[in-house]
């Protein structure tokens, strides 16, 4: 992408250098008007490429990450999603734990996240009084610069041993008849790894709902306020309904970032791939997978079957955004989209 | 007259850069002292750049190595990516780099792929430590059958009947054992259930041995490095993992005497893997398997690195040098990395590798 950048570079330069012309040579029009027609139009074309490298880029990694799996689809076909075998051993490669761990830890992130993050953004834009905004939207987006490899180096080393110690006993002795909740616990696990998504994926969804709220046009709060609506009714009725679209547009961003998560998940993750009920016991993702055995990954057919969780996890992320804009159009009401 | 003012200014403008470089130490000035650096070289003879990849777990004793060597020889400059011993092999494969590194030996399948005849010579040897937690200062004695048993989930107590008929007198708790494992793939990986598959045969028939392999379902959990199971055993009561011992040594964690062949328990050091590596049986091609190895000193969960190289170089003016450089460190060399924790390589080990050296061209 730099690369393409920087060797349009030139073409700006000079774009800007015809415009400066433009002011010197005010007084002969005809040759403004063409060289200004010109700009314009090389300005288009310029944008219009630039937006379509976009296009390219995915397509070229798509293209890459099939390339690279031929081997391991032309083995195991379709059985790769649905077989649990992954024995690099006897070279047999199944996805279906791993798709399991990455869709699990990002929902658990997900039904953390999204409600913390709604009422924090709700707080910031319709209650807080504002010599406490400012400070408070500066703490949320330190939280989001924060280095994944750090947070999961407090998660593996400070948050997962309180888990064992304090939260996972208790969730047990109150929530343990379901089977959610059985099992041993070793510390490193699946809702472990949710609790650190969480965190990583609250700044994003609170700042993208913040802007959408913020979009709520004045006039909807007041005309629910005329009708008598308290506070809470003004914030549901008024805004929240408005607002809904965005707000889970927001929440999409979240999981597109969860889903992808590598390092982070890896250290309090457990990575053992299985699936079982229990939150408790350790599971693997896709991307931790591909980041753990990648290095060592000596057969062809291996590399290739490492190649195909990159396929699944594209297939995946697509997956879902497909699935999210179809459930947009069903509940589509009066509101607002995020504006980029 | 003039032309020779002009010469003295280049050459004073061209020192004063050189000096104000230094100083300041700036990126852009310092390449430009480096591009004058290698100049000045080219200018009195060739310098040679040799390129290896691989292994991670070699990748200390090169850098001690390498820095060394510029001593020995200020000709040859080294390039060294620690990036796994699957993808070292796969540079070697591709011809990008003149030399490999792998803590497993290649298959004949992979062997078969090259364009000329691979040569394996081991470069270091170390130890797997099994590393455990458990209350109170307990140090254990345990063997092939057992170990393999816990990890295939047979064995889950800490106070069963197998690990206490192995510790008389130790007074073993009554509690769950924990398993850790690497996540990623990795030459301690293959060294640890390499050993497992010979002593015993059920983790022969169900896992086998490998960089990385299907562990048995739903026992323990896994960690990425060594640092990472080292970390995770230290922070899980009734834990046990596997590490090479400069972790185990570096974390102040306690590690278990292992049975070796002759029945003799056998704490790991650099001493102990030494003798394992002196008894070992090695081929004339230097594949091979040190666990388990004879001899009533040797500890049994050791293993080698090879360095991987053409038999026939690929670029013929790096050959000498990569030869110079890997007699010095299979013999000189081994001192340097015995501080680092790997164990030297015996005389008769040395003296076959010596000789297999003479045969590249």
């Amino acid at each position: 992408m730099s690369r393409t950048k920087s060797a349009f570079l030139p073409l700006f330069v000079l774009l800007i250098f015809r415009r400066e012309k433009k002011f010197d040579c005010m007084a002969t029009t005809k040759m403004t008007t063409a060289t200004g027609q010109f700009g314009d139009r090389a300005f288009k074309w310029l944008t219009l490429a630039m937006a379509f490298a976009v296009f390219v880029l995915i397509a070229l990694i798509g293209y890459e990450l099939a390339s690279g799996s031929h081997l391991a689809m032309q083995k195991f076909g379709w059985r790769f999603l649905i077989s649990s075998d992954w024995d690099p051993v006897n070279d047999i490669y199944g996805a279906l734990p791993v798709i399991f761990g990455t869709v699990v830890s990002s929902l658990i992130a997900l039904i953390i996240a999204v409600p913390i993050s709604v009422a924090t953004a709700v707080y910031l834009t319709e209650l807080a009084p504002l010599w406490l905004r400012q400070p408070l939207i500066m703490f949320i987006e330190l939280l989001a610069a924060i280095p994944s490899v750090i947070l999961g180096f407090w998660g593996l080393s400070v948050m997962v041993p309180w888990l064992h110690a304090h939260l996972f006993p208790a969730m047990r002795g109150t929530l343990g008849f379901l089977p959610l909740f059985k099992g041993p616990d070793y510390g490193p696990c699946i809702l472990a790894a949710g609790m650190i998504l969480a965190i990583m994926i609250v700044p994003i969804i609170t700042s993208v709902s913040r802007e959408i709220l913020r979009s709520v046009p004045g006039l909807q709060r007041e005309a629910a306020y005329a009708l008598g609506a308290t506070r809470w009714e003004v914030t549901r009725i008024a805004v929240l309904s408005y607002a809904k679209k965005g707000i889970f547009g927001a929440v999409i961003l979240g999981l597109g970032r969860a889903l992808g998560e590598t390092m982070a998940v890896t250290l309090v993750i457990g990575n053992i791939a299985q699936i079982v009920p229990s939150l408790f016991s350790p599971g693997a993702t896709l991307a931790s997978t591909i980041a753990n055995e990648f290095t060592e990954a000596t057969g062809d057919l291996y590399y290739s079957a490492l190649f195909e969780l990159g396929l699944v996890l594209l297939g995946v992320t697509l997956v879902v955004n497909i699935f999210a804009q179809l459930l947009l159009k069903t509940f589509a009401g009066p509101s607002v989209k995020p504006q980029n | 007259m003039k032309m020779k003012k002009i010469i003295l200014s280049i050459l004073g403008i061209s020192t004063a850069t050189t000096i104000v470089a230094a100083i300041s130490g700036c990126k852009r000035h310092a390449v430009a002292v480096a591009a004058t650096a290698t100049l000045v070289a080219t200018n009195t003879q060739a310098q040679t750049l040799i390129n290896g990849a691989g292994s991670s777990f070699d990748y200390p004793a090169f850098t001690k190595w390498f820095e060394a060597y510029g001593k020995v020889d200020s000709n040859v400059r080294f390039n060294y990516q620690s990036i796994g011993s699957g993808a070292g092999q796969k540079q070697l494969l591709g011809q990008t780099v003149d030399f490999g590194a792998s803590d497993a030996p290649m298959t004949d399948e992979s062997m078969a792929t090259a364009k000329g005849k691979i040569l394996h010579i081991p470069v270091v040897a170390g130890g797997v430590a099994v590393i455990y937690n458990l209350p109170g200062d307990i140090k254990i004695k345990l063997d092939g059958d057992t170990l393999a048993a816990i990890y295939l989930g047979n064995i889950t107590k800490w106070n069963d009947t197998k690990i206490a008929a192995l510790n008389s007198g130790v007074n073993l708790p009554d509690l769950a054992i924990v398993p850790v494992h690497r996540a990623d793939g990795s030459g301690t990986s293959f060294i640890f259930t390499d050993y497992l598959s010979v002593v015993n045969p059920a983790w022969a028939d169900s896992i086998g041995k490998g960089s990385a392999v299907k562990w048995p379902a739903g026992i323990g959990l896994a960690a990425k490095g060594s640092e990472g199971v080292a970390g995770q055993v230290k922070q899980i009561s009734g834990a046990i993992g596997y590490a090479e011992l400069a972790y185990a040594d570096q974390n102040k964690i306690p590690y278990a005497d292992m049975k070796n062949s002759t029945g003799n328990f056998i704490s790991p050091s650099t001493d102990s893997v030494s003798a394992a590596l002196a008894t070992a049986k090695i081929p004339e091609d230097f594949r091979f398997s040190m666990v388990n190895a004879p001899g009533d000193k040797s500890y049994p969960i050791s293993g080698a690195s090879w360095v991987l190289v053409y038999q026939q170089t690929k670029i013929a003016d790096h050959g000498k040098p990569l030869v110079a450089f890997l007699k010095w460190a299979v013999t000189d060399g081994q001192k340097l990395s015995s501080q680092l924790d790997y164990a030297p390589l015996p005389d008769n080990v040395q003296q076959r590798e010596l000789q297999l050296l003479d045969t590249i061209k």
